[in-house]
């Protein structure tokens, strides 16, 4: 199937990035020749077939329950870009 | 003391433990290099002399007092996707480009446990995603055989750096080919662990079921060594493996007497230059000659294998990079109007057009309607890829062909049409998907560039790898071949 300029807004959105009316054709486009060579997987013969998620078959693992992390809140929000008071500050969401 | 520039890993180790030279003299040399060279060849995005010379003392006082590793005082590079705890680590993207990390991935915990002496962060394609480094947002990396060509990708920095010998060794992550194409464009030794051998923690995530860290450096002997110090279980990775450690220079010298090395038909076909066959072809000769035999062995499905990979690594990367928001680091663009723009806006302006495609295309083969047709078939699809590998290896030891299908190309061959940039890997990519262990050696030239021999082996069959290309490498002399240097 072939994308049209209004699937590319959407999936942008999606995506969470802004895509310009001027990007929008050629990303069209670049999305469409991938789409249209990954379309080959659509002949093959998967009856049966369980997917395969993962390279190697291991069982998640679990651990204890207990800290074994120590408190590194400043050095990780000195990183941000904007914080108050040890808050990630974001735009009001909430009026 | 220019010895040192193309010496390998043991004979600096010998040279430390004798006291020929200190790890600070061989760092300065190196971090010289690397002033001189890299304006030219763009492979560095950061280095730091301070950091790298404190690194270097501390490694001397261990050799002083006795008790210190092999590796200890000897310079690396890493690969600027792996965190370094106070250095930059820009991912080669302008999201990440004034993130400092405030941890050590457990590769950089480990190489510096070893006493390993960081020299800087190396160029790649932006979050790992191309072939040729000319996604980076701090520019492309020049092949130091010729400066007209791309050095592969995307660990092109690394690649670039030990073949100039800007470094003895380079840290490098494969997704999909990014340790082993770079390493056969650039005439090194390079190589993808079993998946999970390595871990991922500190590793910036491109597609998780994927992504290896692995050794890019100048002999399989070089590698043996490096991959002992970076191997190990870390419970911070959920796929992280929990094995027994290894010697990977156990068998190194192991005779070949008997060998099978099957060769795939389909990797064998069109679509390989002329030159990188004769250079393959050559190869497999001289391992006749070492005692091996070639069986021809077949792998029907590998021709999926790049289309798949084009579903499964994007729908990972769209999930992974949906971290990069603007809220707790990375980039946050100026102006917004509320929440979701500033989320679309920051991230419109810190990707680069490929990391972009691959979300787009991620989050459309992930989005309702479409993970069935899609995500769902291609995993599939991966799974009778891996299958044939499985039924190959009962009548080989090691799988054997050409890297990739071309040496170095020229920058801008590739750019335009994305589909084209992927076929680069089409060798290399059925490994990933698989699991195993994969790497490439220097078989050769074509058109005065270097030619890669992809070595692939069962799931944890490195020190056997690691033995075949040892072997090869004894009895060749390609992989010492290194540039000539541009003139001053």
């Amino acid at each position: 199937m072939s994308l049209s300029l209004d699937d590319v807004s959407r999936i942008a959105r999606l995506a969470r990035i802004e895509i310009s009316p001027a990007e929008a054709e050629q990303t069209r486009a670049q999305l469409n020749g991938i789409l249209a060579f990954i379309e080959q997987l659509q002949a093959v013969d998967t009856d049966g077939i369980e997917p395969m998620a993962h390279a190697v078959d291991v069982v998640q693992r679990l651990r204890s329950d207990s800290v074994t992390e120590t408190d590194r809140r400043d050095a990780f929000q000195v990183i941000a870009p904007e914080t108050e008071a040890g808050l990630y500050l974001v735009p009001k969401v909430i009026e | 003391m220019t010895d040192f520039v193309n010496a390998s890993l043991r004979e600096i180790a010998a040279a430390l433990a004798q006291k020929k030279i200190s790890s600070v003299e061989l760092t300065t040399l190196f971090l010289d290099r690397i002033e001189q060279l890299n304006p030219t060849l763009n492979a560095f995005i950061t280095v730091d002399r301070d950091k790298a010379l404190a690194a270097a003392h501390a490694a001397d006082a261990k050799l002083g007092a006795g008790g210190a590793a092999t590796l200890t005082g000897i310079p690396l590079a890493h690969k600027d996707i792996f965190c370094a705890e106070g250095w930059r680590t820009t991912c080669g993207s302008k999201m990440l480009a004034d993130f400092v990390a405030p941890y050590d991935a457990h590769v950089v915990e480990r190489l510096n446990a070893a006493g390993m002496v960081p020299l800087g962060k190396c160029n790649m394609d932006e979050f790992a995603m191309g072939s040729s480094n000319e996604t980076s947002f701090f520019g492309p990396v020049k092949n130091p055989w010729n400066p007209a060509c791309v050095p592969g990708g995307s660990s092109g920095g690394s690649a670039a750096a030990v073949a100039a010998r800007l470094a003895p060794a380079a840290t490098g992550t494969d997704t999909g080919g990014s340790i082993r194409q770079p390493a056969a464009l650039c005439g090194l030794t390079g190589l993808k662990p079993t998946y999970g051998v390595v871990s991922r923690y500190g590793m910036i995530a491109f597609a998780s079921s994927l992504d290896q860290g692995g050794p890019m450096a100048k002999s399989a002997e070089d590698c043996a060594l490096l991959l002992g110090a970076m191997a190990g279980f870390d419970p911070r990775d959920s796929t992280s493996l929990e094995r027994p450690a290894e010697d990977y220079c156990r068998d190194l010298d192991k005779p070949l007497q008997g060998l099978r090395i099957g060769l795939p038909r389909e990797f064998f076909g069109a679509g390989m230059d002329a030159g990188v066959r004769a250079a393959v072809d050559a190869a497999l000769a001289e391992y006749r000659k070492l005692g091996a035999t070639t069986v021809e062995v077949s792998l029907p499905n590998s021709g999926l294998s790049v289309p798949a990979y084009y579903v499964i690594a994007p729908a990972e990367a769209s999930s992974n990079l949906s971290r990069f928001d603007g809220v707790r680091y990375g980039h946050r663009a100026a102006d917004y109007a509320d929440l979701d723009d500033m989320y679309a806006k920051s991230r419109a302006e810190g990707f680069g057009a490929e990391v972009k495609r691959r979300i787009l295309i991620g989050t459309y083969v992930l989005s309702h309607g479409y993970y069935d047709a899609y995500y769902l078939k291609a995993q599939k699809v991966r799974r009778l890829i891996a299958a044939d590998f499985q039924e190959a290896f009962k009548s080989c030891d090691v799988i054997a062909g050409p890297t990739a299908p071309s040496v170095a190309f020229k920058f801008g061959a590739k750019s335009a049409d994305p589909v084209q940039m992927y076929l680069s890997d089409i060798y290399t990519i059925a490994v990933n998907l698989a699991g195993l262990p994969g790497m490439s050696i220097p078989c050769g030239f074509d058109k005065d560039l270097p030619v890669g021999l992809q070595l692939v082996a069962p799931w944890f069959g490195e020190a056997r790898m690691l033995n075949v290309a040892h072997r090869y490498q004894l009895v060749t002399d390609w992989h010492a071949r290194m540039p000539a240097e541009p003139a001053a």
